[in-house]
């Protein structure tokens, strides 16, 4: 899978090796923004807030100015950046433990404000760095560290429907649900990161793409597995689908 | 210098002087005894082109100012104790970020939710390290409504000297009193220090900046930790700041800071038609805290005698600079309560 740049790869990127296991998609997704970055002209402008979750060192790899937030306030921090500098363009890129548990305040604040911003969160069902703890989007009946015997509703709650839930608010430009599982899925995702970037670009409010990932590692499956899987059960779950759009084509 | 004396609040003045040292970015999130600030804020920043947030926590204000100074621009939020307790995570990485900000902690009487009403309670919170890591915050704190400009004033100045967090200790009674004050001009934005060598812009044109408390290898994080000791030994050289009244032939040495300063010149006054010969030592920087000269005075009078609106917790750095050359004595009120010159006079007159 995707775990090294070759060179020649999109000028966004810094040609750092990548710190991801083998088969994970964070990479595949980094590569994706990048190339959007590239498309759209922006590399000078852009400032990129990394989160604390396996993608800890993205400010590293895209060759751009960038921070690392603490855990869950990227977007806080995004915000300072983007009301300081209202003409670069602030993106952030999030787990689902940061985004849609210690972070959610600040998302759904940060959303609802309608703040140009652009965010770009991983949900891979789990918290990756830390070991393979249950995350907030953790399926039910799912076995991960902290939930051996599968998470159950009655003493964990159900999986969390980030997009679902920002759908909703008036501040919203952009919002969709993707994944990039296969290279329909890729092209499609792309897209969708570009009009995520465009809600900011054109002034019209928050942009969000929720990409459904693997973590093959904290699975504890293959990568083929791993895709297979998330195809099959995540999907159910988180519908793949464009919840807003007002950026138009 | 062209200046206007007003009467104002301490908060509001606190915020004038911050628009007036070149803060255009304010985030924050109201609480008693400080909303004043935020108010003052929302109605002035739209004036000078600036921005005013309300923002959902304090969690996300210490976020929004770390995001904001990582731009290199002037931001400050105010909170009070809760308040800043819960920001002390984010105050930490932003120390580690070495990024310059202001934070200004109106304190109040605590534990816990506490009461709305003056406290120094906080002391230890400001001074030692609230949040994790070896860090310090360049903490300074007024006695009167015209002190509070000229240290908000100083605080940005120190903030960016230092790329340190900067942090105005007052107290309720700072925050909520009115007083003639003169302001100085408004700063020409173009004159303020340039940060284009670390400031996140974009990287238009030159290589992309980065701006971390992170470093996975334990030797550079050790680096980075020197760094910021290097400037917290130059800080403790240069940065002490204390007031004396009536030192010069003290025979006992009275010590307190903000409000308590403030109260302690009226006891000297008053022990003094007694013949009782005091002196008030007042730090202004609570850090670096001014020992050097302490250490001096102390050795002159017969004791040192410790007022603060806590349990005791300055007058640990008091025993610190003191270093046992001569007791020292200690009185406090608890829980928001103002101590009076004659409560203390009488308790110092116990000593004796
Ligand atoms: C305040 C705080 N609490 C907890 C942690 C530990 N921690 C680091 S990453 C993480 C979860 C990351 O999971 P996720 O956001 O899903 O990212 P992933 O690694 O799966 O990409 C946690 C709990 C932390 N760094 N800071
Ligand atoms: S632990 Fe999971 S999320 Fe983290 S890099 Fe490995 S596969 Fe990717
Ligand atoms: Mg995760």
């Amino acid at each position: 899978m995707e775990t090294k740049i070759a060179f020649g790869g999109p000028k966004s990127l810094s040609g750092k090796e990548f710190t991801y296991c083998p088969g994970c998609h964070h990479g595949i997704v980094h590569r994706l923004i990048a190339e959007i970055i590239d498309e759209l002209g922006i590399q000078g402008k852009t400032i990129m807030v990394a989160p604390v979750g396996c993608s800890v060192f993205a400010y590293e790899f895209f060759d751009v100015d960038g921070t690392v937030a603490p855990h869950g306030r990227a977007l806080a921090v995004a915000t300072g950046m983007k009301r300081a500098l209202p003409d670069r363009v602030v993106f952030t890129y999030q787990g689902d433990g940061d985004l849609a548990a210690i972070g959610t305040a600040e998302t759904v604040h940060a959303a609802n404000r309608g703040e140009k911003l652009t965010t770009i969160f991983i949900n891979n069902a789990v918290y990756g760095m830390t070991g393979g703890q249950m995350a907030p989007t953790t399926l039910l009946g799912q076995k991960t560290t902290t939930t051996p015997y599968g998470r159950r509703a009655k003493n964990d709650g159900y999986p969390v429907h980030i997009s679902e839930m920002l759908s909703t608010m008036v501040g919203v430009a952009y919002l969709e649900r993707v994944t990039v599982s296969t290279p329909q899925d890729i092209r499609n995702a792309k897209k969708a990161i570009r009009k995520a970037f465009l809600a900011q670009i054109k002034n019209i409010g928050f942009g969000l793409v929720e990409v459904l990932s693997t973590c093959p590692t904290n699975w504890g499956m293959s990568p083929v597995e791993a895709q297979r899987w998330l195809l099959e059960n995540m999907t159910k779950e988180f519908p793949l689908k464009v919840f807003v759009d007002k950026v138009g084509d | 210098m062209k200046t206007e004396k007003l009467m104002m609040k301490g908060n509001e003045a606190i915020a004038e002087a911050a628009i007036r040292a070149g803060c255009r970015l304010y985030f924050g999130y109201p609480i008693t005894p400080q909303s004043e600030i935020a108010e003052y804020m929302s109605r002035r920043l739209p004036e000078v082109d600036g921005t005013f947030l309300q923002t959902e926590s304090e969690v996300a204000t210490v976020n929004m100012v770390y995001g904001a100074a990582s731009t290199g621009k002037r931001v400050m939020t105010s909170t009070s104790s809760p308040g800043f307790s819960l920001m002390q995570e984010g105050v930490s990485y932003i120390a580690g970020a070495e990024l310059p900000c202001v934070f200004v902690n109106v304190v109040r009487g605590g534990p816990g939710l506490g009461d709305i009403q003056p406290a120094q309670s906080d002391y230890f919170q400001a001074t030692k390290g609230g949040g994790h890591g070896d860090y310090k915050l360049l903490v300074l704190a007024p006695s009167t409504i015209q002190e509070a400009v000229e240290l908000t004033q100083l605080a940005f100045d120190l903030a960016d000297k230092y790329r340190n967090p900067a942090l105005i200790l007052a107290d309720g009674m700072i925050g909520q009193m009115m007083e003639p004050v003169e302001l100085p001009p408004m700063r020409d934005l173009s004159t303020l220090p340039d940060h284009s060598d670390w400031a996140l812009t974009g990287a238009n044109e030159r290589e992309p900046h980065k701006v971390t408390s992170f470093n996975i290898d334990p030797y550079g994080l050790e680096e980075m930790n020197k760094r910021y000791q290097e400037k917290y030994t130059r800080a403790v050289r240069e940065e002490q700041r204390w007031e004396e009244y009536k030192t010069d032939n003290a025979e006992y040495l009275l010590v307190g800071y903000g409000t308590v300063g403030r109260i302690l010149k009226s006891v000297v006054d008053k022990l003094a038609e007694e013949g009782i010969a005091t002196g008030v030592f007042r730090p202004i920087s609570l850090w670096p805290f001014p020992y050097t000269r302490l250490r001096e005075l102390a050795e002159a009078v017969k004791f040192v005698f410790t007022v603060e609106m806590s349990s005791g917790q300055m007058v640990e750095d008091v025993r610190l600079g003191v270093e046992g050359r001569v007791p020292v004595h200690f009185y406090g009120r608890m829980g928001g309560v103002v101590p009076t010159p004659d409560e203390i006079c009488s308790a110092f007159k116990k000593l004796l």
